[in-house]
């Protein structure tokens, strides 16, 4: 046992330094900061992507880009932001997290957790590269739907590939966060008890290595369909290009809860600290969680409306989506319960939290709108769909993100970021928003289609305001960058509860906490 | 097992980031081999090469950790819940093709051979085509020509006898280990291992009979395609599993695992049994009914 223990002293002296103690690093909270960086760097490559989109948007007519490099900009937008700063970013808050969050050394395997992240950098080298390939970059949309998608040029296979590379990091990823999740928690710590945080991920990490597979296996299809003869979406040939649909959506519409459910447990987390109160809820919440994931994998046809499924069909999926509603609004229920009557302070997560709220719930709203069949008839494939997500993602997704990284960045690095910039930030995002995606609402309503480099002179107005908010809301995302930068540098020193409110094991460790979190298993009461 | 109550944290290990460019490598030298380029082969071969050893280098790693028993019991638990879904993941890549063959048989054929909703696109793209699986199911436009199915009850079934078989005699390893018989063991380990190659050899055998003699291949139709893209993946994952039991029973051989140690035994009869399992599932979708 003493030699073992000391043999087991030796593995911790080994500490490369430089860039390579990043690449070997088999440590949860380095692996986090990666994902993090990882998740910033796409973040501002996928916004300059938007950009050049709002850009050519900006006035009716075609004149800043062509319309083919347009149609890559949208595709790869999509899958950057999805792909590479989401997805990304969560699971980097994961790392850091949810050892802390359990009360575990680190995470369940730790090598495996190296490899996760160090594929994704080869993963959107590849992707990113096909922009300047033969034939240009995938411009059949991030949806991929064939035939569109098989008239890609170079970039096909090379597509193709960086997805199947993203998927085994999600998956991998995944297996981790449940082996940490089921086996590492300290003692005490029962099921009931973990913060929502660690629960939503649970149930996000079951998603991930549910779907995953299958859009490895529908984008498989589409390969050996161009390359290998094969007619899975050659109706010639008995298959049906409507199928693909039917594969990627099965993955897809749980794609978007793995995007939005650890926002969930974001804001569960941020909302009792600074209303001073318990959540309220807290089981409702698992339970809801549990049945928001279950019904995800019921309702894809909803993005399939319009092409032509029978009546039984069209109905079931109407219904089933709609019924995702009631535990979303258990939830939000919560939230604002939690909130009320407590002793409220609005730092910049609350403020982020807050907003997270609202304008979540104005994205359900509208996704209520298109669940509706035959209104879906009229919006399907308009702005008012990208108005739709960009509510659920960018205020939703994103703004829980910020939320986190400001809520924890303390924890992470000893020092307070500068309030007062983090409140700008927030305003300024929060204007800019609304300013870029709400004008999306009365486009696609009155008709203008999505993903379509040019727009009847109607829609010119809205338009404009749409690229000035987009600009703005990119540009305010630099002082995000500046303040994340200056409070790694330095800054009002944090003490280990960080905030007056805070409850949970991640506040009894020191901030910074130790490079391995609990050597020894706390004892949760 | 190592007692110690403390996790084992690895040192930082650079297996990852080899095996990252060594997938990098395969991928896009399989890219460009798509694209007909000449360095595609060479590339593809190359990231093999770096990827198994990668492989040779991790599981090395892991192999000479566990017999130093620096795991304790939470960390082979922390593995079982890894394999445990990872296999799950794999039983859900599995569930995409079987998806396809499904919706092509419930739905695409009978509809383009004009059945409810289909009768339009029947009548006016595709007259006279009668949508008859597995007879007619190179579509409409009889896509790779007249092939002829592959029945069920000639090799295919005893494919399932040998796989069923095979099942048997590692269950029959994993008695033997956890008895501490060591012959019974590794003949048994032997046997399953004997066969899974088997399996493998008559597999092979029935492609070139499906290639030669029934003009039947990846471009025969929707038939051909769920055909050959189920039985090639699950072959693939036979050929995988009877590697990692290959390795286990060197292992055995070498004297490795005790009758309550053996994580990497059961892992490997575990993805054994998937392997099975998903077998089971194609010999009656793919094959029989
Ligand atoms: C309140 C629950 C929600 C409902 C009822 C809902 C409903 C819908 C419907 C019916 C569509 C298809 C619209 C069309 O293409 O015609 C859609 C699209 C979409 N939704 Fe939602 N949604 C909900 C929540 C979310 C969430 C939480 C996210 C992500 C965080 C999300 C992300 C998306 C995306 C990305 C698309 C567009 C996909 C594409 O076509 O590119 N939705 N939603
Ligand atoms: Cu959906």
């Amino acid at each position: 046992m003493s030699e073992i223990a000391a043999a087991h002293d030796d593995h911790h002296d080994y500490h490369p330094s430089g860039l390579w103690r990043w690449v070997t690093t088999t440590n949860h909270k380095d692996i986090g900061t990666l994902y993090l960086w990882l998740a910033m760097i796409m973040f501002f490559i996928g916004g300059a992507m938007a950009l050049v989109i709002r850009t050519e948007l900006f006035s009716p007519g075609l004149q800043f880009v062509d319309p083919q490099f347009f149609n890559s900009m949208t595709t790869l937008h999509a899958l950057v932001m999805i792909f590479g700063v989401v997805m990304p970013a969560f699971t980097g808050l994961a790392n850091w997290q949810i050892p802390l969050m359990v009360g575990a050394t680190d995470m369940a395997l730790p090598r495996l957790n190296n490899w996760s992240f160090w594929i994704l950098p080869f993963a959107f080298a590849m992707l990113l590269s096909t922009m300047f390939m033969d034939g240009g970059g995938p411009a059949g949309g991030w949806t991929l739907y064939p035939p569109l998608t098989l008239q890609t040029g170079n970039a096909l296979p090379f597509v193709i590939f960086s997805i199947h590379f993203m998927g085994m990091s999600s998956i991998m990823g995944a297996i981790n966060i449940i082996a940490t999740i089921v086996n590492m928690r300290a003692p005490g710590m029962h099921m009931m008890k973990m913060p929502l945080f660690v629960w939503t991920w649970l149930i996000t990490a079951f998603l991930l290595i549910a779907v995953m597979p299958v859009l490895a296996g529908g984008v498989t299809m589409l390969l050996t369909d161009k390359f290998f003869g094969t007619s899975f979406f050659n109706a010639a040939g008995g298959g049906d290009p409507v199928m693909f649909q039917h594969i990627f959506w099965f993955f897809g519409h749980p794609e978007v809860y793995i995007l939005i459910l650890p926002s969930f447990g974001v804001v569960s987390s941020i909302l009792p600290t600074f209303s001073r109160k318990p959540l309220f809820g807290y089981s409702s919440m698992v339970y809801a969680t549990a049945s928001i994931a279950f019904l995800s994998f019921v309702v894809w046809a909803h993005h399939m409306f319009t092409v032509g499924m029978p009546l039984a069909g069209e109905l079931f999926f109407m219904f089933a989506t709609m019924l995702i509603a009631v535990p979303t609004g258990v939830k939000v229920f919560n939230w604002v319960a939690t909130m009320w009557r407590g002793s409220m302070t609005f730092e910049t997560p609350m403020l982020f939290a807050i907003g997270f709220i609202i304008m979540f719930t104005i994205g359900g709203l509208s996704g209520l709108m298109l669940a509706i069949v035959p209104a879906d008839f009229q919006y399907h494939d308009s702005y008012f769909v990208v108005a739709h997500f960009h509510y659920v993602l960018v205020p939703g997704s994103i703004f829980a993100i910020m939320a986190a990284v400001y809520y924890w960045l303390p924890k992470w690095t000893g020092n307070h970021y500068p309030e007062r910039l983090g409140k700008w930030h927030f305003w300024l995002s929060t204007i800019f928003v609304n300013l870029t995606f709400f004008p999306m609402h009365f486009v696609g309503l009155a008709g203008m289609p999505r993903r379509i480099p040019d727009y009847a002179l109607q829609f010119a107005d809205y338009n404009m305001l749409a690229s000035i908010g987009a600009f703005g809301f990119g540009f305010a995302q630099l002082l995000f960058l500046y303040i994340v930068v200056v409070t790694i540098r330095g800054g009002e020193k944090a003490t280990d509860q960080v905030w007056e409110g805070a409850e949970g094991l991640e506040w009894t460790l020191p901030s910074p906490p130790p490079y391995h979190s609990f050597t020894t298993p706390p004892v949760v009461r | 097992m190592s007692n110690s109550t403390l996790y084992y944290i690895p040192e930082p290990s650079h297996w990852p980031i080899v095996g990252s460019v060594g997938l990098f490598t395969t991928l896009i030298g399989a890219a460009l081999m798509m694209l007909d380029s000449a360095v595609g082969t060479w590339l593809l071969a190359a990231g093999i090469l770096i990827v198994v050893l990668m492989m040779f280098g991790w599981f090395g790693t892991v192999i000479s950790e566990s017999e130093s028993e620096t795991y304790n019991a939470q960390v082979d638990l922390s593995f079982r819940w890894g394999m445990f879904w990872f296999i799950f993941s794999e039983v859900m890549f599995f569930a995409a093709f079987f998806g396809a063959l499904y919706y092509a048989r419930q739905y695409s054929l009978p509809w383009l051979g004009g059945e409810g909703p289909g009768i339009l696109t029947n009548t006016y793209l595709w007259e006279g085509y009668e949508a008859l699986w597995p007879y007619t199911a190179n579509g409409p436009g009889e896509i790779g020509g007249a092939f002829t199915h592959m029945g069920a009850w000639g090799l295919p079934a005893i494919n399932t006898l040998v796989l069923l078989t095979s099942g048997g005699t590692v269950t029959w390893a994993h008695h033997a280990l956890k008895a501490g018989h060591r012959g019974q063991l590794i003949a048994g380990l032997f046997l399953t291992v004997a066969l899974g190659f088997l399996f493998i050899g008559l597999q092979a055998y029935e492609y070139m009979h499906a290639f030669t003699d029934l003009n039947l291949n990846l471009g025969s139709g929707i038939y051909g395609s769920t055909f050959f893209m189920l039985t090639g993946f699950h072959g693939l994952h036979v050929t995988i599993g009877a590697i990692i039991l290959t390795v286990v029973l060197f292992r055995c051989i070498s004297g490795h695992f005790t009758p309550n140690r053996h994580f990497a035994f059961e892992a490997a009869a575990w993805y054994w049994h998937f392997v099975d399992v998903v077998w089971l599932g194609l010999f009656v979708f793919v094959y029989w009914l």
